[in-house]
């Protein structure tokens, strides 16, 4: 008060002097965040952009935090500097063989010319409903040229790129740069081609259990085929040291098998002539 | 005006530990409502400053001073009383700027009995909360799976590791503190919702999966992507779809083409997001389920049932195999041995053989010997038929074999 030893008289228009010099004060300095970016508007003209987006730059460095500014005369309109997105409304598209797909997508933009932003669009929320439509019409345009087969693999790479390029031409127009498209969803569409898709699957899998069937039992016959071939192969090694004896030794088991077999014991009458080998030594005859 | 810097000189007293801007503020106005006589400049807003004000200005601007200050604080109590009585003056203006911050203040102090020497408890009420408040926003814990990021008036400053970190208050600086370390995890989808994808062969597989990421790099996670959580979540959709796409379903259903996708994810995903720069580190992804869709199970199950029969069949040869296998080993080797014998006494052995099988051969049938050439015997062969059977039908039959 000392200051002022003189004014006890105006004190009113004084104080409100400060009041309006402090709230001027207060209103020229702003802060700008990190993760926004802001133009200055002066009477309706942009006239500078604070923390504007630089690709090289790194946070802190970046111009954000306390910014001056004429009060009333300037106006700041705050944009986000970070990475937004574009969500697109899923669609039906129709590939070149003529099937459709269901398409699910997002694009990743970010504003890197706010003034032209805001002389375009006015907000990064209009700039995304401005994208939109034009993401899923590119998306058309691009996704039609291609077979059904190639949406679907590595070939989406290349149809992304054009995607990408497409949307960002337009989107460079307000003032933003499309970083990245991709599909998140490609699917069937409900009803007849998903139900047929179903079918062929069904199908698929039957045929397939036909031919698991089919190839068990034709190896199965070739494991027992391959036995009876090493049997039989066994048998010529050990019979071919002497086929007479082998075809007395097989009689042998053989009448052993059918005649003296006790499940058929006494059902067999056998005639014998007394000139039989096995009679021989029956007549009493010596020798011979 | 004078209020105005009185207020901050009392402001700047308080701070220094003496009385706080409202407690004196409250005091001082009374003071001058009770129409102390030495101080007419402070109640004359209105009329002309009859008094010389220079040389008592500092009465009134020092009433924190031994004999000032005691003087208004006890008039505190009544000085609400004595404002209207007045035309409105500078101070009552201002009084009504303070206003919203008067009553509670006010108020405590008319609960709090004053203290020994009649002060107000206020200052240190306000002394306290202006500790309390340098407290809370200058010194930060961080633990140790976190990170903070300090931000003086929105722009990045520094990021702050674990343990206690020092900033300026407030308004002034400012921190954010996020667990960087700790493995956050996505399923996808949520919940028992199916979700189909397309593979290579155009079939329709049913996937579920969980992603494990953590924060790489907190700046760039905080400042770089506008909702960087779900961004994850639309990159692991997309990621998953373009790899699931290169397979087929067998191999998308199955254990190594399984790892396979799950390595692809993980390796698109952290390109993406690198290409971002979104500060994200993908950890891991896991496909917990790959199923065929709802509608097809049957198909695929039919499909396993066709394996196992298969598998039977196969087996069962394989017995049969091994039978006929141990078979004739065993019957070659019989054969060997007798054989080797036979070569020793051929004669002998192969009689011996052939009596003993006749006679095992010829005790178990009927017999027959025509003793005389050109004898024809007549074959009974009902007799015989009849005692084949009394044979077979044994004894618990025995009409039968009278018939």
């Amino acid at each position: 008060m000392a200051a002022f030893p003189a004014l006890p008289r105006n004190n009113k228009p004084v104080l409100i002097g400060a009041i309006v010099l402090a709230v001027a004060l207060l209103s020229s300095v702003t802060v700008v965040p990190e993760t926004q970016q802001a133009v200055v508007v002066r009477f309706g003209q942009p006239v500078r952009v604070i923390n504007m987006f630089r690709p090289n730059k790194d946070f802190g460095s970046t111009g954000a935090g306390l910014v001056l500014r004429i009060p009333f005369a300037e106006q700041l309109v705050r944009i986000d500097k970070r990475v937004l997105s574009v969500d697109m409304d899923r669609q039906q598209v129709l590939s070149i063989d003529q099937q459709r797909i269901e398409v699910d997508a997002y694009a990743r933009f970010r504003i890197i010319d706010p003034v032209r932003m805001v002389r375009s669009a006015g907000t990064p929320e209009r700039v995304e409903e401005q994208l939109q439509p034009i993401l899923s019409s590119v998306l058309r345009q691009e996704l039609g040229k291609r077979s059904f087969q190639s949406l679907l693999t590595a070939e989406r790479g290349q149809a992304m790129t054009n995607i990408r390029e497409g949307l960002d031409r337009e989107a460079r127009e307000y003032g933003a740069q499309v970083i990245d498209v991709r599909i998140k969803r490609a699917d069937l569409p409900d009803g007849t081609p998903l139900e047929s898709a179903f079918a062929r699957m069904s199908a698929a899998r039957e045929q397939e259990a036909t031919t698991i069937i089919a190839q068990g039992q034709k190896n199965a016959q070739i494991i027992r085929a391959t036995a009876e071939a090493n049997a039989a192969k066994i048998y010529a090694e050990a019979f071919n040291k002497d086929p007479a004896f082998y075809d007395f030794y097989r009689a042998m088991q053989s009448y052993d098998a059918t005649f003296s077999n006790s499940k058929n014991q006494g059902q067999s009458t056998i005639l014998l002539s007394p000139d039989s080998d096995y009679l021989r030594q029956f007549k009493g005859k010596s020798g011979q | 005006m004078r209020a105005i810097s009185d207020a901050i000189a009392r402001g700047w007293l308080a701070m220094a530990g003496g009385r706080s801007p409202w407690g004196g503020g409250d005091g001082e106005p009374k003071g001058e409502d009770g129409g102390q006589p030495d101080e007419p400049a402070a109640s004359g807003g209105d009329e002309p400053p009859a008094g010389s004000p220079p040389p008592k200005t500092p009465g009134p601007r020092n009433p924190w001073l031994p004999g000032g200050g005691p003087a208004s604080g006890s008039s505190g109590p009544q000085g609400g009383e004595g404002g209207p009585r007045r035309a409105p003056s500078i101070e009552d203006i201002f009084r009504a700027r303070t206003g919203p911050g008067r009553p509670v203040l006010g108020g405590s102090g008319f609960r709090l009995p004053p203290r020994a020497d009649g002060r107000s408890w206020t200052p240190f009420v306000v002394g306290g909360a202006v500790l309390l408040w340098l407290a809370l926003t200058t010194t930060h814990m961080i633990g140790p799976k976190e990170q903070g990021i300090v931000t003086t008036f929105g722009r990045y400053s520094r990021t702050i590791q674990p343990g206690v970190s020092l900033t300026l208050p407030w308004p002034i600086e400012n921190v954010k503190i996020a667990d960087v370390t700790s493995i956050k995890r996505d399923t996808i989808p949520e919940g028992e919702a199916e979700k189909l994808m397309l593979t290579s062969d155009q079939n329709l597989v049913d996937i579920s999966y969980l992603v494990r990421w953590n924060i790489k790099d907190l700046k760039l996670y905080s400042f770089q992507l506008s909702d960087p959580d779900e961004t994850v979540k639309e990159v692991a959709e997309a990621a998953m779809r373009a790899s699931i796409a290169e397979v087929p379903l067998r191999e998308a259903m199955g254990g190594t083409g399984r790892a396979l996708v799950e390595q692809n994810v993980r390796a698109r995903m952290q390109a993406i997001l690198d290409a971002y720069r979104s500060g994200v580190l993908i950890q891991g992804v896991e496909i917990k389920k790959a199923d065929p869709p709802q509608k097809v199970i049957d198909a695929f199950q039919k499909v396993t049932a066709a394996q196992q029969d298969a598998q039977r069949e196969i087996s069962n040869a394989q017995a049969f195999a091994q039978q006929v296998t141990a078979r004739a080993q065993g019957d070659a080797a019989a054969f060997d041995k007798v054989y080797e014998q036979y070569r020793l006494a051929p004669e002998v052995t192969r009689k011996r053989m052939y009596y003993e099988t006749m006679e095992r051969v010829l005790s178990n049938n009927d017999k027959v010997i025509i003793a005389a050439p050109g004898v024809t015997s007549y074959l009974p062969l009902p007799e015989l038929k009849k005692r084949a059977q009394q044979a077979t039908a044994s004894a618990a039959t025995p009409d039968e074999g009278n018939r």
